[in-house]
């Protein structure tokens, strides 16, 4: 039990830092658009703590043994989000911290209702595979369903705008974990007629490309399915073929769907389109270049026009990675990529110190999705690959981007906890 | 499974880390690009951010300076020109939305402050990083709001161009263009103010008439053949001629009668040539031009600056060269002739024969004879301040080489001053004032409607200011009786004590 305690108390110490950082970084916020200090950066920064401290009580209750980290990461990560989208639009932040609010209550649930074995996810495998097909295809629905800048990820209920494929996701990678688990053996011997499902999520994701017009969810979707594939089957020409089959798919549905096809000429040369399609990106880019090595400094930046309108739109949302980079420059963009690359890190080393198959494919899939998305984004953003909207994981503003990747973090915590389990009984 | 967990997890670090790299060279790399690129929505506001540096004329009179407000966490700076009007075309203007011209567009690295010198250009990054705001440079002209606002109510409701320069110096005391346009309707008014086309109707307000506008230049062109004359040897200013009031070129008659310039009776018979520059004789510069050619005359032009663009800080494409223009299908063109026997060498003597001048250049003309056939720089920057005081450029008079020798500008200068005294100019000027000058009633093709001209200096024995005055399209007026007026009240008050 000491070893729990001492775990917990790494992550309390660590939880208290990002406290203290996320007040600092308010203040700054603050000062630079009200050229005044007030209290109320400080009572944020109490506030915010005082949400993760709640995680932390229910993590040292249910989970003890869990990785200390992947908490005050995942704090840190919506520290720094709520901060720029504060400085982007105050009003957005409130509505953003209460769905920090509702992911710490989601993240609560997970731990109470699975820390005892996680592992009865597996038994429901379809339930996860239909209902990821469902949050997935769900916004090309008729009347709830919302094209937003060309593509059809949302769904509006009321007027709460929700990315199911978000939540979609999360279910994809447990069914993913499951189903793999039980065929990995079979697949790997690679027999024609085992191929057969494969085919069938290489044809969802081509269907969903074609459905939502969305290069980049598409890709992202089918990325964790290539990546927790190989992971199973440890075949790399299965996953050379997907992703041939992928690329060509796509390039395909590129000539034939105006929208794709325009993402694709807008990232290779976005100039000749700067007064229309390539908007956004370029000015996104100007924005992160305007920052520099050093940053213009939070909340010191130029993201709106003397008439108050957005340079970037979305800027709090799909593009807050240009904001940060402007305001934080090199050095905190590079830093923020580290955060990622730190997480996904600790991610991996649950799924190496996971003992059993369900639990190392789940792991890796939650890991590389978490950074997955962050690549597709940031890659998007920095003309690494074709520009697509989603969220960067616990930065952007979005209800259910923050709502999976509390689930995420949660799915984590619950695999570490048990693989350390095992480690200290025998 | 651990060894793919492995490569996997490596394969994620590596493509997260090229976003690193990725993020590097548009932070980096590509920074300066991008800021310079026209739809660079966040340079365009960083612009506005920028204490813009203040334009001031040589008595300190704020030309243009800067509002400050604050919208929405950004303090803005907009431009305002006290003066509206007095010098529109020379300063041009910044618009918030990015836009400049004129000296707003030329110095806008010193007015922005961009490019000044290495430590400061470090100051600044220092104070962009502190959230300090950026302060240009200002920069000193040479010009005198009392003479711009003189030669603005001078030339009246009417189009055309007045322009004075230091005969010593080439500093531009006046330079004002008209129709003009209050400056800071610029931001909201522009369509209207594009459409302004003066009572002469096809002048811009948005143009320059002084470095842009091209006109006949008429007999004041005499100057320039005359100094050709002389120069070269071929004549003195005693040469005899005989006007029959015309001369033969082509074995046709080119009649003094068509010359509006001209004064005394249509036929002089025998005189000489200062006689003929005094009276604006046609006939003895037709013949002047063809026995010298015109290609001698157009290399003497150049010498005194024409077939280039005048040195001015205003933007290079803001000012036109001087010379003979072709007409062609895609508008007018400088057209540099290689034989004489391309050149209608009777009339372009005479300042005709798609010869085309603009009034910097033709005052240039005057001062270089003023200033002993030496061609003085012509400039407006008298100095650029930084905001902590320091000086940051500080104009040093220069010249642009001897277009003639001093002997030939002093018989030049006496001529000019018997054109004053008793020629074409007669009776304009008090003897108080003593002046050199050349008028010049340049035909349009429009009937009696013409250019009337007026390029002189003064003091005529020790001259200090050069003036060209160009009024367009004057029904029945001529150089004498229009444009000498404007340079009389000019000189008058420049030389009053």
């Amino acid at each position: 039990m000491a070893v729990a305690v001492t775990l917990r108390n790494r992550e309390l110490v660590a939880l208290m830092t990002v406290g203290v950082l996320t007040a600092i970084g308010f203040a700054t916020v603050y000062i630079a658009l009200k050229s005044q200090i007030s209290n109320g950066s400080l009572g944020y920064a109490v506030f915010f703590f005082g949400l993760y401290l709640v995680a932390h009580v229910v993590a040292r209750r249910t989970v003890p043994l869990a990785d200390p980290y992947l908490l005050p990461m995942a704090a840190l990560l919506t520290a720094i989000g709520v901060t720029e989208i504060y400085r982007l639009g105050p009003s957005n932040a409130f509505r953003q911290g209460l769905w920090v609010v509702i992911g710490v209550a989601v993240f609560s649930a997970t731990l109470l209702s699975l820390h005892r074995d996680y592992r009865v996810l597996e038994r429901y495998k379809y339930v996860f595979g239909v209902t990821a097909l469902g949050l997935i295809f769900l916004p090309r629905l008729p009347v709830i369903g919302e094209t937003i800048n060309g593509s059809r990820l949302w769904i509006h209920v009321g007027s709460l705008q929700i990315q199911p494929g978000e939540l979609g996701k999360i279910a994809l990678i447990v069914f993913l974990a499951a189903y793999l688990r039980e065929k990995r053996e079979v697949l790997a011997q690679g027999r024609l007629k085992d191929w057969g499902p494969l085919l069938v999520i290489w044809g969802g994701a081509m269907l969903l490309l074609f459905v939502t017009n969305d290069l980049g969810s598409a890709l992202l979707y089918y990325g964790i399915f290539l990546a927790m594939l190989y992971v199973a089957t440890a075949r790399l020409s299965f996953v050379a073929a997907a992703l041939g089959l992928f690329l060509v798919g796509s390039f395909a549905i590129s000539r034939v769907t105006p929208h794709v096809r325009e993402r694709i000429d807008i990232w290779l040369n976005p100039y000749p389109h700067a007064e229309s399609s390539g908007y956004q990106i370029l000015q996104s880019l100007y924005s992160m270049a305007h920052g520099g090595f050093g940053g213009t400094g939070l909340g010191r930046g130029i993201v709106t026009g003397p008439t108050g309108q957005q340079i970037v739109p979305d800027q709090n949302s799909d593009f807050i990675y240009s904001a940060l980079a402007q305001e934080l420059g090199l050095v905190g963009a590079a830093a923020l990529l580290l955060l990622y690359m730190a997480f996904v890190v600790r991610g991996f080393q649950i799924a190496l110190a996971a003992t059993d198959g369900f639990s190392k494919l789940l792991a890796a899939g939650l890991s590389f999705s978490f950074a997955f998305q962050a690549f597709v984004i940031v890659g998007g953003i920095t003309r690494v690959i074709p520009l697509t909207g989603i969220t960067l994981p616990f930065v952007s503003y979005g209800g259910s981007s923050v709502v999976a990747n509390f689930l995420l973090v949660a799915g984590l915590m619950l695999i570490s906890n048990r693989a350390n389990r095992e480690l200290t009984e025998t | 499974m651990n060894k793919q967990l492995r490569h996997l997890s490596v394969f994620v670090l590596v493509l997260l880390a090229v976003l690193i790299g990725a993020t590097t060279y548009w932070q980096t790399w590509a920074k300066a690009d991008l800021a310079a690129r026209k739809d660079n929505s966040v340079s365009l506001i960083e612009r506005l951010t920028i204490d813009r540096g203040k334009i001031l004329a040589a008595d300190g009179t704020v030309l243009a300076e800067n509002r400050k407000s604050r919208k929405h966490g950004l303090t803005i700076y907009t431009r305002h020109y006290p003066q509206n009007d007095l010098a529109s075309q020379v300063l041009g203007y910044a618009t918030d939305a990015g836009t400049t011209t004129g000296l707003e567009q030329s110095l806008d690295d010193y007015l922005t402050g961009a490019n000044t010198n290495l430590s400061n250009t470090l100051k600044d990054e220092l104070n962009r990083l502190g959230g300090k705001t950026v302060h240009g440079d200002d920069v000193h002209l040479t010009l005198r709001p009392d003479i711009q606002r003189l030669a603005l109510d001078q030339l009246g409701g009417r189009c055309g161009a007045v322009v004075v320069l230091d005969t010593h110096t080439g500093a531009v005391v006046a330079m004002a263009s008209t129709p003009t346009y209050n400056e800071n309707l610029i931001a909201h008014h522009y369509p209207q103010i594009a459409k302004i086309t003066g009572t002469c109707g096809d002048a811009s307000a948005l143009v320059n008439n002084a470095t842009a506008g091209l006109y006949p230049p008429g007999s004041t062109f005499k100057m320039v053949t005359a100094a050709a004359a002389l120069d070269s040897g071929a004549y003195t200013p005693s040469s005899r001629f005989n006007d029959p009031g015309y001369c033969t070129e082509y074995g046709k008659r080119v009649s003094n009668a068509g010359n509006p310039d001209q004064n005394g009776p249509e036929a002089f018979g025998n005189v000489s040539l200062a006689e003929g520059f005094e009276h604006s004789i046609n006939s003895v510069f037709c013949n002047v031009g063809m026995h010298i050619g015109g290609l001698k005359i157009l290399d003497y032009a150049k010498r005194f600056g024409f077939y280039s663009v005048p040195p001015l800080e205003t933007p290079p494409d803001e000012s036109a060269a001087s010379g003979l223009y072709k007409y062609g299908k895609h508008g007018r063109s400088l057209s540099t002739p290689t034989s004489n026997s391309e050149v209608d060498s009777g009339r372009l003597a005479f300042g005709q024969a798609n010869m085309l001048a603009t009034p910097l250049q033709m005052a240039m003309v005057g001062a270089t004879i003023a200033n002993k056939g030496v061609v003085p720089k012509p400039y407006l920057v008298q100095k650029v301040v930084a905001a902590d005081g320091s000086t940051v450029t500080k104009t040093q008079p220069q010249t642009l080489g001897q277009a003639i020798k001093p002997e030939t500008a002093a018989e030049l200068n006496q001529m000019m001053q018997l054109v004053v005294q008793g020629g074409t100019a007669a009776g304009i000027f008090p003897s108080s004032l003593k002046v050199a000058g050349k008028t010049g009633t340049a035909e349009l093709g429009l009937g009696n409607v013409y250019d009337a001209w007026f390029v002189a200096f003064a003091p005529a024995d020790n001259p200090r200011y050069a003036v060209a005055v160009v009024v367009e399209k004057q029904p029945n007026g001529f150089g004498a009786s229009v444009s000498a007026p404007i340079a009389k009240a000019i000189l008058e008050k420049l030389l009053a004590r």
